[in-house]
């Protein structure tokens, strides 16, 4: 176990009409669960306005839960609640969870050089100076392939692809147990999305490293996750091993969601027909269960009663009242 | 070749930027058919000149120059107007634009303005275009909108685009797009920006579309599972110059040139579990100054001959019924004519 996550929240309110008062909430994560295992790579997949970057935010403790609580289970060290810590209290574990950003354009500060920007972690936390300060910066270079030589060169010098190796090599600088990457390779083109998932990939391997994997690319969540979990405006709807949940969706909106995504086959056309309508307003969203507006099964409970997350089969857990026979994508075991 | 069935020729066309640091050339020599009626994809990664090349039909591609070649459109299949010859703020130019030739883009703002409503928006291109009255175009513009399956097209028609969804503003841009049914719709990347649900919604749209308007679309992305679902024939093209063009059943089952094939298995699939690392094609895409010599994928290509691939340019050479290929592990056996 590395990191736990129990019934995680996170409300932000509107505000609107007179004297900005407080006319509702948007629910951008609503009780969320999962626990992630030491050296997995953990997906966590949905369209836009889900909530799975601020739940990646919230892990991070860039901003605070209204609710919930993290466990994070450092290496050889007591399990800690992150959302008891105050900010002075997380920065000791700062080096240990860190982050890959999506856009390699605008995360890397261009009035930097790349040794300043590697090493903004290792300056943050004081710990290390001079020759050993340029030692972990040149070594976090060479371990995503990026000549230590090129370390006094500024990001415009670099691709798309380089400039992610860099956002990269900043978060591995500190030795981190946990990284949180947020649509990592969504802004690259394809033949450089390979490279860097491979080294992603790579990187676990020789350092055992724990991944939160966000993105919204099934293709991409598929080749490297080990478990998946869906979300679908702030819920929790479906969580299991990668295998069992594409060949075996449990959940409607997975079920949706797998067979509207367009496969690089002309022979195999896509159905955008199941996934009907468009993503619930999380300002306002549907009674009962948020996807039953959409889901072609639903029945009069689902409009009144919200399903919880429940064990279908072990490792696999879904937050529907029924269980459904759906169709998944590949050949079914 | 069949001249009637030819909607859109571009012949060696070829453009570039003026830069500060030199000339960049964005198209080399690209040459292609638009049949009547077809969807054909341009497919390519960022810098490959595919944008460029899809503003150029539309005679929109500044700041690009066009340097030489050809672009010839036959509306009505009597004789080719003789886009490239024209000026691209010219009446004849103008009077082609949304009536002829629509365009729409990844981002709807670069078609709708934010100071008027979308009723508003669509009825002003049809007026202008269709020379109808107010009623006619109203009538039109709402039919345009329901045609694009808005929501509620009613409300819709009344609305501000930053009222709407980004997947509602795209049908938006759509609708004027086709509001005055052009022969031809360019769409670059339209629906990058939007969920996977949106996405497959808007490229069924398109189809459908093109089917009761009988239009052609040149549908230009760099994603091959789009091209995978919405294209006829596909044109691939690397820094600049087209490599590899099929029908898409023809490319995705035997594709041939080394870049089209690597770019297909660099592709993680959504229908399988891996098997190992994927197979990512080395280095990074060439800096358009420093364009290599011979061939430009040759640095990164895993079957280069060297002494040839780096000395020449690989020819189009037709290597089927529908299948061309610019590679020199491809002799000719037809060299291709362009005309």
């Amino acid at each position: 176990m590395h990191l736990e996550v129990r019934n995680l929240t996170k409300h932000f309110p509107v505000k609107g009409g007179f004297f900005t008062r407080t006319k509702g909430t948007v629910k951008a994560v609503d009780g969320v669960s999962f626990s992630i295992r030491r050296g997995s790579f953990f997906g966590i997949v949905g369209e836009s306005g889900c909530g799975k970057t601020t739940t990646g935010r919230l892990i991070l403790r860039v901003m605070d839960p209204t609710q919930g609580d993290i466990w994070f289970f450092p290496k050889n060290e007591e399990r800690i609640n992150l959302t008891r810590l105050t900010r002075k209290k997380m920065t000791p574990l700062r080096p240990k969870i860190q982050m890959i950003f999506q856009d390699p354009y605008s995360s890397l500060d261009p009035r930097m050089t790349v040794q300043r920007i590697v090493g903004e972690p290792l300056r943050a936390i004081g710990t290390a100076s001079g020759s050993e300060y340029l030692d972990r910066v040149s070594a976090a270079m060479r371990r995503v392939r990026l000549r230590p030589e090129m370390m006094n060169r500024y990001p415009h010098a670099f691709s798309g692809g380089q400039r992610q190796r860099i956002g990269i090599a900043r978060a591995l600088v500190t030795g981190p147990e946990l990284v949180v990457a947020d649509e990592p390779v969504s802004a690259l083109d394809v033949s450089v999305q390979a490279q860097v998932l491979n080294l992603l990939q790579d990187l676990q391997e020789r350092f055992g490293l724990t991944f939160l994997f966000i993105a919204h690319d099934l293709g991409v969540i598929r080749h490297i996750c080990d478990t998946v979990a869906v979300m679908y405006v702030g819920k929790l709807v479906e969580v299991g091993e990668r295998t069992h949940l594409f060949q075996t969706p449990a959940h409607p909106y997975s079920e949706a969601l797998l067979s509207a995504i367009p496969r690089p086959d002309p022979k195999i056309k896509a159905k955008p027909g199941l996934l009907r309508g468009s993503v619930a307003d999380a300002s306002n969203p549907p009674s009962g269960c948020l996807f039953h507006p959409r889901c072609r099964y639903r029945k009069q409970q689902c409009e009144n009663q919200t399903p919880m997350l429940r064990e279908v089969t072990p490792g696999h857990s879904v937050a529907c009242h029924f269980d459904l026979d759906l169709e998944g994508i590949g050949t079914r075991c | 070749m069949d001249r009637s069935k030819t909607l859109m020729r571009v012949e060696n066309l070829r453009m570039s930027f003026a830069l500060r640091q030199g000339t960049v050339t964005a198209v080399d020599e690209v040459s292609f058919r638009i049949p009547r009626g077809r969807i054909v994809g341009l497919v390519g990664e960022s810098g490959c000149g595919k944008s460029v090349t899809g503003r150029s039909l539309l005679r929109i591609e500044g700041p690009a120059c066009i340097e030489s070649g050809k672009i010839l459109f036959s509306p009505s299949g009597n004789g080719d107007i003789q886009m490239h010859l024209l000026a691209p703020d010219s009446e004849a130019i103008r009077s082609i634009r949304w009536k002829q030739i629509s365009m729409v883009f990844q981002e709807p703002m670069a078609s709708l303005g934010p100071m008027h409503t979308i009723g508003d928006q669509i009825q002003e291109a049809v007026r202008l275009h269709l020379k109808t009255d107010k009623k006619e175009a109203e009538r039109l513009a709402l039919e345009a909108l329901a045609s694009v399956g808005m929501p509620r097209a009613e409300q819709a028609f009344k609305q501000y685009p930053h009222q709407m969804s980004g997947g509602m503003r795209q049908r938006a841009m759509i609708a004027m797009a086709l509001s005055c049914s052009p022969a031809l719709l360019i769409a670059d990347e339209p629906t990058t920006a939007l969920d996977a649900s949106t996405e497959s919604q808007i490229l069924e749209l398109l189809k459908e579309r093109r089917k009761s308007l009988d239009m052609s679309i040149l549908y230009i992305t760099h994603n091959m599972a789009v091209i995978a679902q919405i294209a006829e024939e596909v044109l691939v093209m690397y820094l600049g110059r087209i490599v590899e063009s099929a029908s898409v059943r023809g490319l995705f089952a035997e594709p041939k040139h080394p870049y089209t094939r690597a770019l297909m298995n660099s592709i993680p699939r959504i229908d399988r579990n891996p098997a190992g690392r994927l197979e990512a094609i080395e280095g990074d895409v060439p800096d358009p100054y420093s364009r290599p010599s011979g061939c430009a994928f040759h640095p990164r290509c895993p079957q280069c001959i060297s002494g040839v691939c780096d000395r020449m340019i690989p020819e189009m050479t037709r290597q089927g019924r529908e299948s061309r290929v610019a590679c020199h592990l491809y002799p000719e056996s037809l060299k291709i004519r362009e005309g």
